[in-house]
């Protein structure tokens, strides 16, 4: 910014206040700075607030500091100073003016402490302090905070910061703030109908939680106002609630997706019933922890990449490690389901208490690269930035399989062992390369869905445990052998589930999920998309 | 007939063999006392109660380097329940009858204390239990160490009521006994402060549920109300990992929707980026950041053990420091470890605990705590916001249900009794 810009807003900012003169005012906000450190949490919510009313340019950057929980009192001097860790200790500066005081102990410091009441009153109060910023982002984020706190005594500010603003949106945005206030306040009947109306036409989740909270008070006309305000406001949020649980259940259906499609190839393809599935899938997680334990101690700089880097390396490690599975147990174990099963079943638990031994028992950080974090709003709809991603990997994925499966000569040679081995063998197909590339393919998958559910979930030795059910339930559903119905399959359940939730539970609800599948497969055993034909039965 | 008798007294000392080597008898001459440490070491409990047996194994080695008890060496015998409800007590038998052990510390799940109570009664031998608890039980062989739900539960509701004005709850758990009673008391407890029947959502999750989105999302919308909402968590064990990303990725931040948690310790967000998270709270009795000279003695003391810098200490931690200190006092009090008389010595006994108070055990087998209410910092540790001015004692039986309300435990004469009705002045609950 430009400095005389700066003197500029800034003399600006003294005179809307109605500050006294700058030099009684340098004594009172030196010596409230001075009583912060004093007295318990209300007593320092009111030192804040007195902050805030000096109006003073310094303020803003000193609560800032104090609500990010860098504020100290150093006990040598009685100094209220800003402190940030460098090195063994703490670097200082003066709270307000920001002069480097050079570096103590933690031990010379005390810290100003906040609780969340104190942040909202410093978020309250920051906002009303930047509401005059000269640029336009920092007044919609104050106008918003205005908007939450609906603090009652910044209203005269916000007329104020009205009549000059020029930017559609945060006019909208402070417009709406000075409705919630004006709802709070002892207002004429006109007035307060306009704030209802202004509120109901914003529409979401927080109106809905002003107009709600000011029914009690209000006078009849606006009672009805309100009344009608809140029923319009429900109605449209029943309809992107529905959109909402169609998303959830679409976003749930993919991480099933991906937990299943791996089993698709083992299970479904090859007919093994592989129990150490799941840790397959942990395997692929704990890859990407790898991976991000060494970039973040020697190229930090690369870590929004780590997943694409964790993803190939997930699918070779869990590749390998199914290959080893499959030509050290599981060739001997044809045609004997039982044994396969009780075999696998035992190495999933060796797995787990491998990577137990290697790891440790707790849960590893796996972080989200900053693309992967939040969420936006798409009309009503808030939708997070790691599930939108996952659904499109996991419809990934799925498409590569298909390609790999229906377009390659490794999968029409899987194809040919899966339909009729011997033929396939008579071919001149070595059909126990082929039984080791599936095995491998599918345990592949199994670690790259590892990578995303890392995401979502724990990394701890545990995380397949949790998968392994679910997966078997969507291919079983889906019907064996057949990929779209895996993919049917995971999508429907996940929906399915997503609806139920609401209403039964989450415990009830995967029970009638339970139940419902069992009725199915009575109804029709070989899942959603059979295959038919002589294959069937061979 | 006699060639398979010798075969088998053959194996079993081959057996027994096995069994002392595993135990780690170094000291096979000298004569030990022996403790038994029950806690999983595999499946889903590991990731909360390997520390534990460390902690164990930490606190065994400590009190022989002040040279033992009674003159001799402790020695730990560590078995490994697996997270198997019903093997903790095939374990817990393995422990008194074969190992003889002296007293037991262990367990951490409800549902795994109840299977070993029967054990306990049986053999009349003792156990230590670290976790905080929903209480409604007091046992003759059992030591509760960690928090009866007025020493936790009960404290930071009044916090939220009256620090953050939280007018509309919203109680979520897993689905288990000690988040069911623990709400059943809260609930009651709401209500008695006149808080309405709407104001008060309730939600039960399966263990390690990971799909939070719908629930999240229901919190949100519950909180839209117009009145301050606040959330109760006893979500217990990995659920707590996706359910907290759900609710940054969502931004629900602490300052809209606080989240109070009872299961949620240091070694928890150990798995977590906790940025996003600054200002959601948790009550327990003691937290690694509380600046106190024991406590830093004890951090550095099991860094020094455990060899690693970043393990952090917890609050089940520090009720196996109590516990233990107090089984030593007792066993010296004693004069023995028998355990008659180490559970009519150990009554009244006081040692100071690692917040700079003092725990005494109390008649009802629970002991004196003092009640913390932490803020997660960015660094993955607490902030104590709010303390008790004093300890609180643990009470068994909670006086906020209407079916316990008139019961009392006390192991003490003349009363002796874990479930003693003061209306009908008998032993036996509420019958």
């Amino acid at each position: 910014m430009h400095p005389i810009r700066l003197i500029l807003t800034l003399l600006l900012a003294l005179l809307l206040t109605g500050a006294p003169g700058a030099l009684a005012q340098a004594d009172t906000v030196e010596a409230l700075v001075r009583a912060l450190p004093e007295g318990g949490y209300s007593e320092r919510e009111k030192v804040i607030f007195a902050l805030a009313e000096t109006g003073d340019d310094r303020v803003a950057r000193l609560l800032s500091v104090l609500g990010e929980g860098d504020l100290y009192l150093h006990e040598a001097d009685g100094r209220v100073v800003a402190a940030r860790r460098s090195g063994e200790g703490y670097a200082i500066s003066d709270a307000l003016s920001g002069e480097a005081l050079g570096t103590v102990e933690k031990g010379a410091l005390e810290k100003i402490r906040v609780n969340n009441r104190l942040r909202r009153a410093i978020d309250g109060a920051i906002a009303q302090l930047t509401l005059m910023s000269p640029r336009a982002p920092v007044r919609l984020s104050a106008a918003r905070n205005l908007l939450k706190t609906a603090e009652p005594d910044a209203l005269d500010l916000l007329d104020k910061a009205l009549a000059r603003e020029s930017d559609a949106d945060v006019r909208r945005v402070m417009e709406q703030a000075r409705a919630a206030i004006v709802l709070k306040t002892e207002t004429s009947v006109e007035e307060q109908l306009a704030a209802v109306e202004m509120l109901a036409e914003r529409g979401d989740r927080e109106a809905l939680a002003m107009l709600t909270g000011a029914l009690a008070g209000a006078a009849p006309p606006v009672q009805s106002a309100l009344r009608s305000g809140i029923a319009s406001v429900e109605r449209r949020l029943a309809l992107w609630d529905a959109l909402q649980n169609v998303w959830y259940g679409l976003s749930l259906g993919s991480v099933l997706l991906l937990a299943a499609i791996g089993l698709a190839i083992t299970f479904g393809v090859m007919g093994v019933i592989n129990m150490a599935h799941g840790e397959i899938v942990m395997l692929g997680a704990y890859t990407t922890f790898a991976v991000q334990q060494v970039i973040r101690t020697s190229f930090p700089g690369l870590f929004d990449y780590s997943l694409a880097i964790a993803l190939p390396l997930a699918f070779l490690i869990a590749a390998l490690v199914g290959i080893a599975i499959e030509r050290g147990i599981i060739r001997w174990l044809y045609g004997r389901p039982l044994e396969t099963l009780l075999a696998t079943w035992g190495l999933s638990l060796v797995l787990q208490q491998t990577v137990r031994t290697i790891f440790g028992p707790n849960n590893r950080e796996v972080g989200n690269p900053a693309w992967m974090s939040g969420a936006f709003e798409l009309g009503g709809l808030s939708i997070t930035w790691n599930r939108l991603w996952i659904v499109a990997f996991a419809l990934f994925v799925f498409a590569v399989l298909l390609a790999v499966l229906n377009r390659t000569q490794l999968g029409l040679q899987m194809r040919a062992v899966t339909q009729n081995r011997r033929m396939a063998s008579a071919m001149g197909i070595r059909t126990p390369w082929v039984d080791a590339m599936t095995f491998g393919l599918g345990s592949g998958i199994a670690g790259m869905a590892g990578v995303a559910l890392s995401q979502i979930d724990n990394v701890s030795p545990n995380l397949g445990q949790s998968y392994i059910i679910d997966s078997f339930m969507v291919v079983v559903f889906g019907g064996v052998g057949n990929l779209w119905g895996t993919l049917v399959g995971a999508f429907t359940l996940g929906v399915v589930n997503k609806f139920l939730e609401p209403y039964a539970g989450a415990v009830l609800g995967k029970i009638l999920i339970l139940v419902f599948i069992i009725l199915f497969i009575q109804r029709r055993p070989r899942g959603l998309f059979a295959l038919k034909g002589r294959a069937v039965d061979a | 007939m006699t060639r398979t008798l010798t075969r088998r007294t053959v194996l079993a000392t081959a057996l027994a063999g096995t069994l002392c080597l595993s135990a780690g008898t170094a000291l096979a001459q000298e004569e030990t006392i022996k403790i038994g440490v029950l806690h999983s070491l595999s499946g889903t409990m590991a990731i909360s109660e390997t520390t534990l047996k460390d902690t164990m194994l930490f606190l065994i080695e400590e009190q022989n380097k002040k040279g033992g008890l009674l003159g001799k060496k402790l020695e730990a015998v560590v078995v490994d329940p697996a997270s198997d409800w019903p093997l903790f007590a095939e374990k817990a038998r393995e422990l008194i009858s074969v190992h003889e052990v002296a007293a037991v510390f262990g367990c951490w799940t409800s549902v795994s204390r109840k299977s070993v109570l029967p054990v306990f009664e049986e053999l009349n031998s003792i156990l230590f239990y670290p976790v905080q608890y929903e209480g409604e039980e007091s046992q003759r062989n059992v030591f509760y160490t960690g928090a009866a739900p007025n020493q936790q539960a009960i404290p930071a509701v009044d916090y939220l009521m009256n620090e953050e004005g939280v007018e509309r709850w919203v109680l979520a758990g897993t689905d288990y006994v000690y988040p069911r009673t623990t709400n059943k008391i809260l609930e009651q407890y709401l209500k008695d402060k006149g808080v309405a029947d709407d104001d008060i959502m309730i939600n039960y999750t399966p263990f390690g549920h990971s799909d939070w989105q719908t629930i999240v999302s229901d919190i949100k919308a519950f909180g839209s109300a117009g009145k301050k909402t606040a959330v109760v968590s006893t979500i217990n064990g990995d659920a707590n990992v996706p359910f907290y990303k759900e609710l940054a990725n969502q931004g629900i931040s602490a300052t809209d929707i606080p989240v109070v948690a009872f299961s949620v310790g240091e070694e928890e967000l150990a798995g977590i980026d906790t940025a996003p998270l600054v200002g959601h709270l948790a009550a327990w009795n003691y937290f690694q950041s509380v600046d106190t000279p024991q406590n830093a003695e004890f951090i550095d003391k099991w860094h020094a053990f455990i060899g690693d810098e970043d393990r952090v200490t917890n609050d089940p931690m520090e009720a196996h420091y109590i516990g233990f200190n107090l089984w030593v006092q007792a066993v010296e009090k004693a004069g023995t470890t028998d355990t008659d008389a180490v559970l009519d010595a150990i009554i009244g006994l006081e040692t100071p605990n690692l917040t700079g108070g003092v725990a005494r055990m109390l008649p009802n087998h629970h002991i004196t705590k003092p009640v913390l209410i932490g803020e997660i910092q960015d660094d993955g540790q607490f902030e104590v916001v709010w303390e008790t001015e004093d300890t609180v004692p643990g009470d068994a039986w909670s006086d906020f249900l209407p079916e316990s309300k008139m019961i009392e435990a006390d192991w003490t004469d003349p009363i002796n009794c874990g479930n003693y009705n003061t209306e009908t002045e008998t032993c036996g609950g509420a019958s």
